[in-house]
């Protein structure tokens, strides 16, 4: 029991996360890798700050750290030309240094003993599923609004954007500082809930990410961006609680965490491809043996 | 209204693939002309719009929309004046949102409505503007636009390239990728909602007879310029076979090829 619960409100957290992810790559269509930076950016900003004495402050504080990344990112590839995905690991790289000066040139940094979050209101899950509930319901409504709306045409049809007046550059700008602050949040969150902040906790967050949103979109369907967003949270809970019982019955040793979320990412992936192989493969037979039989009954 | 002067346009310039697309073109265009532009392959028309709607830079020359000059703006803040319909149907919409979140988002700025995408009055107007296309469409506004036929895109996209009353319109063999009878209707669309809300419309096409039947003035480009330029008289007596000759007297290409202008 202490494991499910455990693991709701890891996957909560993560589920905020998972939120950054769903924006940038299926609103926006961008696999976004500054993620890796700004998850840490987000650890280090909050553990600083709640090392200070305010909490709540260190994870607004996150959040605006990310939203900057994710813009750098962003006018690396509208402004500088630079690929989508090299411009995430530029930055992505460089948030390295920054957040190890964060932390006071540490690796590590532990905030054990300080006010949090969930010391100050007293229940870890309800801090978890409030944060997370409320960001997925704000981040659904955002994409309803005329800016929201510009933000998903972009990622659809880019051309057409230009086209209705739109500036697509803006667009992409600021879906990718939504996407980094939503994940930044969720490392400063983590942070909180671990009491500590470590500069290579970002090292595969982007597939884990990716994993809890085609998991929710897989067991749970895909209808929309408002639900998508939900799917994702879900995603990342059933992902942790999956996880969890898989290390609980030491099915795999815990460091084998990263290959099954790779291993899960690849299979998604690449699902909607394979079965149309498959298909195609199937109808060619078909169509053999249907010509096979023509040609019996005409010769 | 639209003047376009000494327009010069080179690809890849300085490579041994350059080529000069436009040739010191020029047209002056009047308030509510509908223009139709034949020419061959190659003739310089899509880029001549590209070049109109900021895609290209211009070598040389400049453009001027209605009193603005367009030369150095970035492509978006022309598209503010400029409504832009390709040949392929599924360019000019977005496939995952619905058809009325893309008539949202061409409508954008004129629309008086809030934060929100769509707002009652809004939809309201989408939901006439789509009767009047006589597609029940209407009655889909919650469908992706990615699950329409192509004729069905093109008609959306036909709204919202005109939704917010540009003073330009570019069509470039905006019905080509269609079967006849829904390039038909689309050009029957096309004439309707230029003429309701007069606005100044270009229209590349290949089909000679459209070209002489629809709109006011035909122009014919060849090798990067304008060569033939009929209106009124001139044009009414006009047939298919007189401006096949006009372009073999003046075209530059020394191989002729009659089909080159009609494919
Ligand atoms: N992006 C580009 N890069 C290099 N050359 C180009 C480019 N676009 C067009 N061209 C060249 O410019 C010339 C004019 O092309 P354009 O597309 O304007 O012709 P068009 O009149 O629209 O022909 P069509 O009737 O086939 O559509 C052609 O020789 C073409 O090869
Ligand atoms: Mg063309």
């Amino acid at each position: 029991m202490t494991l499910l619960i455990g693991s709701m409100e890891l996957g909560l957290i993560y589920g905020i996360l998972a939120l950054g992810v769903y924006t940038t790559f299926r609103i926006l269509n961008i696999p976004d890798l500054t993620v890796e930076g700004s998850f840490v950016l987000g650890m280090a900003v909050t553990a600083v700050f709640t090392v200070g004495g305010d909490p709540v402050l260190g994870l607004a504080a996150a959040i605006l750290a990310g939203a900057l990344a994710g813009a750098c990112t962003g006018l690396l590839q509208t402004k500088l030309m630079i690929n989508p995905i090299l411009s995430g690991i530029i930055v992505m790289t460089g948030l390295y240094t920054v957040n190890l000066s964060i932390m006071g040139g540490k690796a590590n940094m532990s905030i054990l003993g300080n006010d949090t979050i969930f010391t100050m209101v007293g229940s870890k899950t309800l801090v978890a599923l409030v944060l997370a509930i409320s960001t997925a319901a704000i981040i659904g409504t955002f994409f309803r609004t005329r800016v929201g709306l510009a933000i998903r045409g972009t990622g659809d049809n880019e051309e057409m954007v230009r086209a209705a007046s739109i500036d697509a550059d803006r667009t992409k700008c600021l879906a990718l500082a939504i996407g980094n602050g939503l994940v930044a949040l969720s490392g400063g969150l983590i942070a909180q809930y671990q009491l500590f902040s470590d500069v290579g906790s970002g090292a595969g967050i982007v597939v884990i990410g990716l994993a809890s949103v085609i998991i929710g979109e897989v067991l749970l369907g895909r209808r929309g961006v408002a639900y998508g967003l939900f799917t994702a949270v879900g995603g990342s809970i059933i992902y942790r609680v999956i996880i969890a019982f898989a290390l609980k019955v030491d099915l795999f040793p815990p460091y084998s965490l990263k290959l099954i979320s790779a291993v899960v990412v690849m299979l998604a992936l690449s699902g909607p491809y394979v079965k149309k192989v498959l298909r195609d493969k199937a109808s060619t037979r078909k169509r053999r043996s249907m010509v096979k039989h023509i040609k019996e009954y005409v010769g | 209204m639209l003047k376009l002067e000494n327009l010069q346009l080179t690809f890849e310039k300085g490579t041994i693939g350059e080529k000069k697309a436009l040739k010191g073109l020029n047209l002056s265009l009047d308030k509510g002309d509908f223009v139709t532009i034949v020419g061959s392959n190659g003739a310089g028309k899509s880029t001549l719009f590209n070049a109109i709607g900021g895609r290209y830079r211009l070598d040389e020359g400049s453009i001027c929309l209605d009193g603005v000059d367009l030369t150095g703006l970035p492509e978006h803040t022309r598209a503010r004046d400029l409504g832009v319909l390709k040949q392929d149907p599924l360019k000019g919409t977005a496939p995952t949102l619905t058809i009325e979140e893309n008539l949202a988002l061409a409508y954008g700025r004129r629309s008086k409505g809030g934060i929100f995408a769509t707002n009652r009055k809004d939809l309201k107007y989408y939901r006439e503007l789509l009767s009047s296309l006589d597609l029940g469409l209407e009655d889909r506004m919650k469908t992706p636009v990615g699950k329409l036929s192509g004729g069905q895109r093109q008609a959306v996209t036909l709204l919202m390239c005109t939704i917010a009353s540009p003073k330009l319109l570019l069509l470039d063999e905006h019905t080509a990728a269609l079967d006849p009878v829904n390039a038909r209707k689309i050009i029957e669309i096309t004439q309707r909602i230029v003429s309701l809300k007069s606005i100044t419309t270009l229209m590349i096409t290949h089909d000679i007879q459209m070209a002489l039947t629809v709109g006011n003035r035909t122009i014919m480009m060849d090798d990067g310029r304008v060569i033939l330029d009929i209106a009124g008289d001139e044009r009414e007596n006009m047939t298919m076979e007189k401006l096949l000759e006009s372009y073999r007297a003046k075209s530059s290409r020394r191989l002729i090829d009659d089909r080159m202008l009609l494919s």
